[in-house]
């Protein structure tokens, strides 16, 4: 049922393809049959590997940076409930601000290459994985940690053996928005601050009018991106009913 | 002290902090410029009149953007809830949507729509789009189920039951959707000044740093978080005196 | 007692397989008549379907098998014009105060401001809600807001009310008091009510007749009349002829309620 549903969604989004190219034409885009060619030969060609491969080194370490920072400040302030008062409304604050107009910043700080896009798309992660985080730790029930203190667990162990788990549904939740956030920064800081990169060939590709790249690469980060969130959505939607058994 | 002058002591504590290292040499002045000059260049920028078309262009497009999104994304959501398939043929796509580099359309956009205005609001729009939908979708989700038997006790069509009983009910929800909205319009649409468009807030900030003009460029970027913050705070602020009728 | 108000023939509910679960028959098959004016209670053991029962009447639910007739017309699956529910959960608006909570379905007609604006003024006093007009549910305790609830619904002036459980979450002091005033109000209203309970004390103060109902599938085992005059309320609760109802209604409960224990 779900792949039928998948195949049938796939082919609408063909056809409003095809069909929007034959309105626009060749100058605006690509037909979906030149694109899926054109991103298979692109996968064949060796030279876009160096850029593949740049952009996966990013995104992984921006990941990395933005879960752990992300669950570390998260937690900490869900565990105070004066922290929390204090921190929430600046997380709030700091992931609705549009971060694209701090590229310049990130630039001056950390300079073109690897670490400017690295920052770029840990800012853009950071925020939606804390303020789950926090949110997960604060509603968390007291009843745990009651229990917990009654088995007379040191407090490092009730935050590893308790806390955590029982907040896992609700940080995985901000994990997953957060892989979609910091795959966009990743990507507007090769845009930006790069010169490899799969962001830093589209950037190149819109400025020259490259019809057929932009599409090409468009498509290739649409599929991974599509592909990757339907699985953590999979995986966030049993840990949920594990958890708390509602849908 | 209370948990919002904490805060706001910690924000003047780091104000404070960044103008010292700026004033004593630790951060460069081609990195940085110290924040009370910033404050005095944005005065200056604000007074002097040159910058005012570009920031009126760059407000009423992500205004444009942002209204259309709501309205559309409310519509939208209304819709995709009644249809319980489509609903969850389309969920992943919703969940991978903000890792699709919207920009990447930008261009096929200018060619469909021309060298207006169009395609920056475009853009705007389709960030901010899926916010209000998905956030629509949770809301919708919520309403009790006691409430829909209700609207059939009252007799109400499909439309009226959406519109007397199950959006105002939403109505908490879609307005964390509309608080995003507000930001993926101003990412959206400087996002794209600052790619390709010869005018706009987005594209003096990414012409000053090209031309290491800080202090044209931290002014400007100032201005916009500045915008962007009070807008969300405004939003914040409303949704807050509505909701104490409806929570404790 | 004269006429035929709402007539159920051969009524079954069948709720079909799903991946979760078999197929389960939840109801009847039921014949029931219910007449013009009386108060008729419905108790049954859990799960048994007298939810299910109210909702077909309602039109919410269709039957499987049989039909509802309201008024010698046919209920299918559509809720026809002149019927009232209350429901267990609370079914306040929380975006509206309570006069706005009141005059909602007064609204949905053609009715006039001011024909509005009397008879929620009316219903507020009669609930006792008049210092709370301009409150939101969310200031209001349980009770109140299923007075309000009861209010919404008595201000359209419905010809058949079906109660579900509507004092099912509230204390026992409460439910009595709650019991005096529906009396009032059927009373005062002249139309045809339905409440469903799970409290005997409740069945056996405030029925003309109490539907005794079978674990599931729900059949009616027996109907009890209770031959109180207009002149009822929680008061004969004293009388030995409410000691007979309670102990009758509890035998015949009694086996229904062990039997859907052991289903359970």
């Amino acid at each position: 049922m779900r792949t039928l549903r998948a195949a049938i969604l796939i082919a609408c989004v063909l056809a409003a393809w095809q069909a929007l190219f034959a309105f626009a034409g060749a100058s605006a885009l690509t037909s979906p049959r030149d694109t899926i060619a054109y991103a298979a030969e692109l996968l064949s060609s060796p030279g876009f590997y160096p850029h593949l491969i740049e952009t996966a080194q990013a995104f992984a370490v921006a990941l990395a940076i933005a879960i752990s920072c992300g669950i570390l400040i998260g937690f900490t302030l869900g565990l105070y409930r004066f922290a929390a008062d204090v921190g929430e409304p600046v997380l709030v604050a700091l992931y609705s601000i549009p971060k694209i107009t701090l590229y310049p910043i990130v630039l001056l700080a950390f300079g073109i290459g690897m670490p400017a896009k690295i920052a770029f798309g840990a800012i853009h992660g950071i925020m939606p994985i804390a303020i789950f985080a926090l949110g997960a730790a604060r509603n968390l029930n007291p009843v745990y940690l009651k229990a917990a203190r009654v088995m007379r667990l040191p407090p490092s162990r009730i935050a590893a053996r308790v806390l955590l788990p029982a907040a896992i549904p609700e940080i995985f939740t901000g994990i997953r928005i957060g892989f979609s956030l910091t795959l966009i920064g990743t990507l507007l800081g090769e845009m930006f601050a790069s010169q490899r990169g799969i962001g830093h060939l589209l950037i190149q590709a819109i400025g020259l009018h490259n019809v057929r790249m932009i599409m090409a690469l468009t498509l290739l980060l649409v599929v991974v991106a599509v592909t990757a969130s339907a699985l953590l959505l999979a995986v966030d939607r049993r840990l949920r009913r594990h958890m708390f058994g509602a849908p | 002290m209370t948990a919002g002058r904490l805060r706001f002591a910690l924000a003047l504590a780091l104000v404070l902090l960044l103008e010292a290292l700026s004033r004593f040499g630790v951060i460069d002045r081609f990195a940085m410029i110290p924040p009370s000059e910033i404050l005095w260049h944005l005065g200056k920028i604000l007074s002097g009149g040159e910058m005012w078309p570009a920031i009126g262009k760059t407000l009423t497009n992500v205004a444009m953007a942002c209204i259309a999104a709501i309205i559309v994304g409310v519509i939208l959501g209304t819709l995709i809830h009644g249809w319980r398939s489509l609903r969850e043929t389309l969920d992943p796509l919703f969940a991978a949507y903000y890792a699709i580099p919207v920009y990447a359309f930008y261009p096929l956009f200018i060619v469909i729509f021309g060298l207006g205005d169009v395609p920056q609001v475009l853009i705007g729009f389709m960030l901010a789009l899926v916010a209000v939908i998905v956030n629509t979708l949770n809301g919708l989700d919520r309403v009790p189920r006691v409430l829909i038997k209700t609207a059939r006790i009252q007799r109400l069509g499909p439309l009226a039951t959406a519109l007397k009983i199950t959006l105002p009910y939403a109505v908490p929800y879609i307005f964390t959707g509309v608080k995003l909205a507000v930001a993926y319009s101003f990412i959206g649409v400087i996002g794209a000044e600052l790619i390709m468009s010869r005018t706009g807030l987005g594209y003096e900030i990414g012409f000053a740093y090209n031309n290491f003009d800080n202090a044209v460029m931290y002014p400007l970027i100032v201005l916009v978080l500045a915008i962007a913050a009070t807008v969300n705070t405004m939003f914040f602020l409303w949704e807050k005196k509505m909701l104490a009728r409806r929570r404790k | 007692m004269s006429e035929v108000h709402v007539a159920l023939r051969g009524v079954t509910r069948v709720f079909p397989a799903t991946a979760a679960q078999r197929e389960v028959r939840a109801l009847g098959p039921i014949d029931l008549d219910l007449m013009r004016g009386e108060f008729f209670v419905v108790v049954g053991p859990s799960g048994c379907g007298k939810s299910t029962l109210l909702e077909i009447i309602a039109g919410l639910n269709r039957p499987t098998e049989g039909a509802v007739t309201l008024e010698g017309n046919p209920v299918a699956g559509e809720v026809p014009e002149g019927i009232g529910v209350v429901f267990q959960e609370d079914a306040s608006f929380p975006w509206l105060t309570v006069t706005d909570n009141i005059a909602f379905g007064l609204r949905q007609t053609a009715l006039d401001k001011a024909e509005i604006a009397t008879r929620v003024d009316h219903a507020l006093r009669l609930m006792g809600l008049t210092d709370f007009a301009a409150a939101y549910p969310v200031q209001l305790s349980g009770g109140m807001r299923q007075r309000v609830c009861l209010a919404r619904t008595l201000v359209q002036r419905p010809r058949v009310i079906l109660l579900d459980e509507p004092f099912g979450a509230l204390d026992q002091q409460t439910r009595f008091l709650m019991g005096d005033e529906l009396l009032r109000l059927w009373r005062d209203s002249g139309a045809t009510v339905m409440l469903i309970t799970h409290s005997l004390d409740e069945a056996g103060m405030l029925a003309d007749r109490i539907g005794v109902m079978s674990a599931r599938p729900g059949r009616m085992l027996e109907i009890i009349e209770t031959r109180w005059g207009e002149e009822r309320g929680s008061r004969v609760v004293a009388t030995p002829r409410f000691g007979e109802i309670t102990a009758r209604l509890w035998q015949l409960l009694r086996d229904e309620s062990q039997r859907a224990m052991a289903g359970a």
